[in-house]
Parts: C-alpha cells; sequence; structure tokens
C-alpha cells in the first residue's frame, strides 16, 4: 500500500470512527463507512490540509470512495 | 453566566444603531471583535471608542467578492471565528407599482445574499472547530409585513427561512444559527419621525415605548453563549409585545 494510501485510511479512521479493516479501497465513504455529506466536506478540508492540494468542488463531488480520494491525490499532490 | 472570554465574533453594520450596541455588548462580555461597515470613517471611529485590540475590517456588503473575502480577513486577523452577527441592513422602501429593480435587488443582496455568502464562508472554519454561533438581526415585519417595504420583509424572512435550513444542516458540529427580531427601536431614523407620529407607533406596542440597541444586543449575548447551546433554528422577538409569535 502506498503512503498515501497510509496516510488517507489513517484520516478516514480517526474522522469517521471506523475500524481500520473496513477503510478498504473500494468503501464507499457514505454506503459503507456511514458517513454524510457533512463528513464528505469535512475528510475533504483534511485531506487538503494533510497533503496540500486543493480539491475543488466538482472534484470533492466525484471522491465517493476511499480509492477515488487516494487517486485524486496522487495525481495532484506537489 | 453569558462569559464570551475566548471567543471571537464578526459584527456586520456595527457602527450603526443596533450593530454598536450589539458590539459594545459583546466585548463587554470578554469576546474579541471584528467590526465590519461600509462607512470607512464611521468604522473606525467606533472600532478606535471600543478600544481593546478589536479590528475594524471596512466592506461593501453589496460586492460579492469583498463579502466573499470577509470571513478569511476575520479569521486571519482574530485566529478563529465562533460567532457571526449578520447585522447589517439596507431599506429602499417604496410601493410595489414603482419600486425598481434595483431597489429590490440591493435590499436583497445586502441584506439576505451578503448573509448567505458570509454563513457559507463561516461553516468552514466553525466545523472545523465544531463550535460556531450564528445570529442574523431580522426584523418585525418579515414575519408580519409592512406595505411600502415588500424588498426589506422579503430580505428579513428569508434570513429566518435560511437560518431555519442552516440549523437543520449543521447542528451536529455544534454550531447554531438563531434570529433577533426587533420591532420598532429607537434610532435615528426613529428619531427623526414627527412626535405625533412616534406617538401613534407607540400605541401600537403594549410595552409602551419604543426598544433600545441595548435590548436587541442582550438577546445576541445570549444567543451567542455558549448556555445557549441547545437553542437553534429560533427566532427571538424583541418588541415590546406589539407581535406576538
Amino acid at each position: 500500500m502506498s503512503e498515501t494510501a497510509e496516510r488517507v485510511k489513517k484520516i478516514v479512521v480517526e474522522h469517521l470512527g471506523v475500524e481500520a479493516e473496513k477503510v478498504t479501497e473500494d468503501a464507499s465513504f457514505i454506503d459503507d463507512l456511514g458517513a454524510d455529506s457533512l463528513d464528505i466536506v469535512e475528510l475533504v478540508m483534511a485531506f487538503e490540509e494533510e497533503f496540500g492540494v486543493e480539491i475543488p468542488d466538482d472534484a470533492a463531488e466525484k471522491i465517493a470512495t476511499v480509492k477515488d480520494a487516494i487517486s485524486y491525490i496522487e495525481a495532484n499532490k506537489g | 453566566m453569558f462569559d464570551l472570554t475566548g471567543m471571537t465574533a464578526l459584527v456586520t453594520g456595527a457602527s450603526g444603531g443596533i450593530g454598536s450596541a450589539i458590539a459594545r455588548a459583546l466585548a463587554a462580555q470578554g469576546a474579541r471583535l471584528a467590526v465590519s461597515g461600509s462607512n470607512v470613517a464611521k468604522l473606525e471611529a467606533f472600532a478606535a471608542d471600543l478600544g481593546g485590540d478589536h479590528v475594524a475590517l471596512p466592506c461593501d456588503l453589496s460586492d460579492p467578492a469583498a463579502v466573499d473575502a470577509l470571513v478569511p480577513q476575520a479569521v486571519a486577523a482574530l485566529g478563529r471565528l465562533d460567532i457571526l452577527v449578520n447585522n447589517a441592513g439596507v431599506t429602499r422602501d417604496n410601493i410595489v407599482m414603482r419600486m425598481k429593480d434595483e431597489e429590490w435587488d440591493q435590499v436583497i443582496s445586502v441584506n439576505l445574499e451578503a448573509a448567505f455568502r458570509l454563513i457559507r464562508a463561516a461553516a468552514k472554519p466553525m466545523m472545523k472547530q465544531r463550535f460556531g454561533r450564528v445570529i442574523s438581526i431580522t426584523s418585525v415585519v418579515g414575519i408580519t409585513g409592512n406595505p411600502g417595504q415588500a424588498n426589506y420583509a422579503a430580505s428579513k424572512a428569508g434570513l429566518i427561512g435560511m437560518s431555519k435550513s442552516l440549523a437543520q444542516e449543521l447542528a451536529s458540529r455544534n454550531i447554531t444559527l438563531n434570529c433577533v427580531a426587533p420591532g420598532f427601536i429607537s434610532s435615528a431614523m426613529t428619531d427623526a419621525l414627527p412626535e405625533a407620529q412616534k406617538a401613534a407607533l407607540t400605541t401600537r406596542i403594549p410595552a409602551g415605548k419604543l426598544g433600545e440597541g441595548d435590548d436587541i444586543a442582550a438577546g445576541v449575548v445570549y444567543l451567542a453563549s455558549r448556555e445557549a447551546g441547545y437553542v437553534t433554528g429560533q427566532t427571538l422577538h424583541v418588541n415590546g409585545g406589539m407581535a406576538m409569535i
């Protein structure tokens, strides 16, 4: 697992209070991890802070799974 | 009770009659303020008079870009933002057939749209810190209506509906949104009224007198306090009993 993936998963576990083994790459934030729309906004803010990337609203809307977040961050981080 | 020490607040329209009473009351309870207004000279004089380490942030609330920049400026100056008071408001009264597009647009943009933009910007830091108090100053006419004030009454009713919606959106993050609805408050505007008209106005108020800015400020202090954390989506009517809702 990449370093980015590790850090993303750590944020998700901390923020949503879910067990680490549930945070698979295919897990959907809303359907599998019990996030609501405010949680998604907060996760995006946390990712932006952790990785120093800017995730614009139209990109944030497409982030549905853990893998989506990791891919976006890997493609856009400085 | 209602100690605001360690909290910060942004107050719009802070150099006006009600706004200055609100700012003074929040400061007296220990909050550190960013005071905003469109009249730069008046605002700076007010901030100087307020003393302490409060900051003045002039802003034209009819300019969307300036409005969007105001909360980030306040956060930069104060370090955090706990309390947002949407107090600024304008009137452009006219009967409907004569009401110009500009009169409608100006009132909606300053009274309602600017409040929306400020809340949207403030929601981010408030969500992050898991604490926020938003108090919007609406008006009794937002509930009762008033001839000649279709634009103003619509903007004030809009603040109430918007606050109720956002109160539901943000309650889980310990952010409350409430309104304070003044009735007739003594101000430069009401002072200018002829005595006979003032007397006629007063007969409609069971308390038998106009309210003061401090009456509104006390309600704002309460809603801004930690103690009011379980109160959200409400409108507190401060009107001497002239409308009981």
